[in-house]
């Protein structure tokens, strides 16, 4: 990751629109090499069409798409170094899995035997090979989607594209695929990008991620920087679960809320602020200075219990994490007060 | 699934009671009578015999069938040649025009084809159009006779039946999805070799299904050869016609008639297991 | 991209053309005043006048008219009680299935024998009424294929939904289903209409002799055989511009639903 490496993918200044609407509005990503990448958004935010003018599906209205430093913005589908993995799967009815996976390698016009060979180690690394003369119909949902990835990867392209990739997998075989194509995004060295709407999944899956937001990007960085450090308040609400008190900033570095001063490491002001903080970042005080609060609701998790509270001043509602046992202390209706850890606070 | 209490045989059974007595009935009818003679002034002598059959596959008229069927297939195969691109076409319109163009691709089927056929004896008139057409350009030669050939015919049976192969094609079309081209592109195709190795092997149940019905249609045409082709090239259809209405042979013809529906019955079931084979009746088995 | 697309565009131009030349020519053929192809003297209109005025033509549409309102009726009433014992059923019927779409592809010309043959066997005097049992045949197939495909479609938890609330099975056909599959009862019938007021082959066999049942083809065939004056083209025009219309109300029936 030094800075004199060139990234494998540079997005410069994206940008497409339909009719009116601007789809993707001036994005630029840098993407590096044998890195699993996340587009992550809302419906509607651009990141699928994103993912299609990086395949060549759709044209760009400006900017440039580098690989290596060439600009492949001008090159149709099927002569970029990229392959997409289609949401829905898009396999041919009339081929076998063999096939489907055999088709790739005859358009680059390899000798069959080298075909057959690549084919057989990818059939035995995405664990098809009993499968392999199988047609698409006699699959299942999570077959089927190893095939369309084995197809793609077969073809060792620099960079693999996954749109959805486990939208329509059940939660466990969600779980299990995660781990899965992390696995073999390891070990194949190929940079994914994936599109997902799902926050969890990028957290969990993704080396670097992205936010986008109707069009345009909204933060890049690494879960962990996203998630403790949200750029605005848009970005900490789509990720994890985040409490928001509206309250004053008055110019040192003091949040005031409901009458009760809480030091943050930042300083701003004097102006009317918001403060995010996280649950595992709220505590329970006995000090004068702590924000008083209502239990609404204590609710049982197994590992934890979320205290569901509101403020007694002006009823904003916010929750903290206890352990279980910690949690069983307390019940609705009870008065409380609650600190913030200063360094884990975010003022918009 | 019941739609109301009474059992669903009995509401199918007045339809099925007409078709068994006027459908399927006529044909038993002809079939028996084509192992029969004709009698002396017309009409039918019952003595069973097989001679029918036999002038049947005779030279003369085995010549005729092969003809027919020539014909046939070429008007088929032109049917197809033309509408598959048109069928593409549409299938390539912006979604909103589709329907609207799909209709008035459809709506000439509809009319009547003596009619249609008509036009084209306008078109083809040694003073026709299209002479006219010709003379108007600067030609001074003698007019083309164009009708009364076996061109004719074709462009007539092609004409006539044109606008369902569209429909057959488009429909196949307009089902296929989208990104299956796409992923084929992505592979590293071109236009051409998606074409080829996706776009047309699925799209082939229609083309099948359009060209079956085509050419069973045409073959058993009679009104096109007589119009167009002036009674100079006897199809099945119009043997048929004169056995029954002129030669007063109603044996032969109903045994050429019964032929005529073999043969259809079976291009309809070959390409029937044809198509189911090639969509995978074969289920889906949900593995863990 | 862009060239594919201007491919597709003279491709249908071309296409397109083709299909509705001859009819195109017919159209302005009606309104010409010498009525031939070699002229163009003028236009009128008194070709479709002296249609009004020709007794043969005009007995000739009554009588087609008559035909194909009864066998519409007939057929639509089976096709639909077809319809509806097929799609009721478990289990397809392979011989419903075959019985149903058999009058669509054989070759009329063999149905026309076939009926000749019984009804003369069976010594059934012919005229109107035998051509209308006959266009009942294919005109019940094609209702019945309509009013199937609107069937597939029906969302039964209605009907289920009405016998929660305590409607008969009777009562929830007539009141749920029917209203549901009506307009595509009514476009079978337009479209049975239209075949019927079209087909040729299978009256000229089963009218019988004499010209007291004759009808519109049959007196067109004849015309284009044995003396082609001018007026075929209005009548032409007429016949084709009814069917179009038919066709036109027939489909936006149709469409309403598949919103």
């Amino acid at each position: 990751m030094t800075s004199s490496q060139m990234p494998l993918l540079r997005i410069d200044q994206v940008a497409k629109s339909f009719g009116k609407t601007r789809a993707v509005d001036g994005v630029s990503l840098d993407i590096k090499e044998n890195e699993f990448f996340a587009l992550l958004g809302p419906s509607g935010c651009g990141k699928t069409t994103l993912l299609r003018m990086l395949a060549g599906f759709e044209t760009l209205d400006g900017g440039k798409i580098l690989i290596s430093g060439k600009d492949i913005s001008p090159l149709p589908p099927e002569k970029r170094p990229l392959n997409l993995m289609f949401q829905s799967y898009a396999l041919f009815p009339h081929m076998s899995v063999r096939q489907n996976l055999n088709y790739g390698l005859e358009m680059e016009r390899l000798p069959r035997k080298t075909i057959r060979r690549r084919v057989d180690e990818t059939l035995a690394s995405t664990d098809l090979t009993t499968l392999a003369d199988r047609k698409p119909d006699q699959l299942s949902g999570g077959q089927k989607q190893r095939v369309a990835l084995a197809r793609a990867l077969v073809k060792r392209p620099r960079v693999l594209l996954l749109d959805e990739p486990l939208g329509a997998l059940d939660k466990k075989l969600r779980e299990r695929m995660q781990l899965e194509l992390k696995r073999l995004q390891h070990e194949a060295g190929i940079t994914f990008i994936i599109v997902t709407h799902d926050q969890e999944e990028a957290l969990v899956m993704a080396d670097r991620m992205a936010i986008l937001k109707d069009g345009k990007l909204l933060q890049a960085g690494t879960p962990e920087q996203i998630y403790e450090e949200p750029a605005d308040r848009f970005v900490a609400n789509f990720i994890g679960i985040m409490n928001f008190l509206d309250g004053e900033i008055d110019g040192t570095h003091t949040f005031v809320v409901d009458g009760s001063r809480h030091r943050v490491s930042v300083k701003h002001g004097p102006r009317k602020a918001v403060l995010a903080v996280r649950p595992e970042h709220v505590s329970i005080t006995e000090s004068a200075d702590g924000l008083g609060v209502i239990i609404t609701d204590v609710a049982y998790h197994g590992l934890d219990r979320v205290l569901h509270a509101r403020t007694s001043s002006s009823g904003q509602a916010l929750q903290l994490r206890l352990s279980a046992a910690e949690g069983q202390k307390y019940a609705t209706g009870q008065a409380i007060k609650l600190a913030f850890n200063a360094d884990k606070c975010r003022i918009y | 699934m019941s739609f109301n209490a009474a059992k669903p045989n009995l509401l199918a059974a007045p339809a099925v009671i007409w078709l068994a007595v006027f459908m399927v009935l006529p044909c038993v009818l002809i079939l028996v009578y084509a192992f029969f003679e004709r009698g002396m002034f017309g009409g039918i002598e019952y003595n069973f015999t097989l001679d029918n059959f036999k002038r049947v596959v005779d030279p003369l008229y085995a010549k005729i069938f092969l003809n027919s069927a020539r014909i046939a297939l070429t008007a088929t195969f032109f049917a197809i040649m033309v509408g598959y691109p048109a069928a593409y076409a549409i299938a390539r319109a912006p979604q909103r025009w589709q329907p609207i163009l799909l209709f008035f691709a459809v709506l000439p089927f509809w009319s009547n084809y003596l009619i249609r056929t008509y036009a084209w004896i306008v078109l083809l008139n040694r003073e026709g159009l299209l002479n006219n057409l010709l003379r108007w350009l600067g030609y001074t030669g003698e007019p083309l006779s164009m009708l009364y050939t076996e061109g004719a015919v074709i462009t007539g049976l092609v004409y006539n039946y044109l606008p369902f192969v569209i429909l057959a094609i488009y429909s196949t079309l307009s089902r296929l999805n989208p990104e299956l081209m796409e992923a084929s592109r992505d592979l590293g195709a071109g236009a051409v070799r998606t074409f080829i190795r996706v776009t047309l092997p699925l799209t082939l149940p229609g083309v099948a299904a359009g060209g079956v019905f085509v050419f069973v249609l045409s073959i058993g045409n009679f009104v096109t050869p007589a119009l167009l082709g002036g009674g100079r090239f006897q199809m099945i259809g119009n043997l048929v016609y004169d056995q029954f209405l002129t030669a007063n042979d109603w044996p032969f013809g109903a045994a050429l008639g019964m032929t005529l529906i073999s043969v259809m019955i079976v291009l309809l079931m070959i390409q029937a297991r044809a198509t189911s084979h090639a969509s995978g009746e074969r289920g889906s088995r949900e593995d863990a | 991209m862009h060239s594919g697309a201007l491919t597709s565009r003279i491709i249908l131009v071309l296409v397109f053309g083709f299909l509705y030349l001859p009819i195109a020519v017919l159209v302005a053929l009606s309104f010409n005043e010498s009525g031939l192809p070699t002229s163009w003297s003028g236009f009128s209109t008194k070709w479709y006048m002296s249609l009004a005025v020709n007794a043969e033509i005009l007995h000739a549409t009554w009588n087609t008219f008559v035909v194909a309102i009864f066998a519409t009726l007939i057929s639509t009433v089976l096709g639909t009680m077809l319809a509806l014992g097929m799609e009721a059923r478990r289990r397809k019927s392979n011989t419903l299935e075959a019985l149903a779409f058999a009058p669509m592809v054989i070759p009329d010309i063999v149905l026309a024998v076939a009926l000749l043959s019984l009804l003369s066997r069976l010594n059934i005097t012919l005229g109107l009424h035998t051509i209308v049992l006959s266009h009942v045949i294919f005109d019940l197939a094609f209702v019945c294929s309509v009013v199937r495909a609107r069937l597939k479609s029906f969302d039964y938890s209605l009907v289920e939904a009405s016998r929660d609330l305590g409607a008969s099975g009777w009562t929830s056909f007539w009141r749920i289903t029917f209203p549901v599959i009506l307009p595509a009862i009514i476009a079978g019938g337009l479209l049975a209409f239209t075949l019927s007021v079209d087909e040729f082959i299978i009256a000229f066999f089963t009218a019988g002799a004499g010209r007291s049942s004759i009808t519109l083809p049959m007196q067109i065939y004849s015309m284009i055989r044995f003396g082609v004056t001018p007026e075929i083209n209005a009548l032409a025009t007429l016949v084709m511009g009814l069917s179009a219309t038919i066709l036109l109300i027939s489909q936006w029936l149709n469409r309403e639903q598949k919103a």
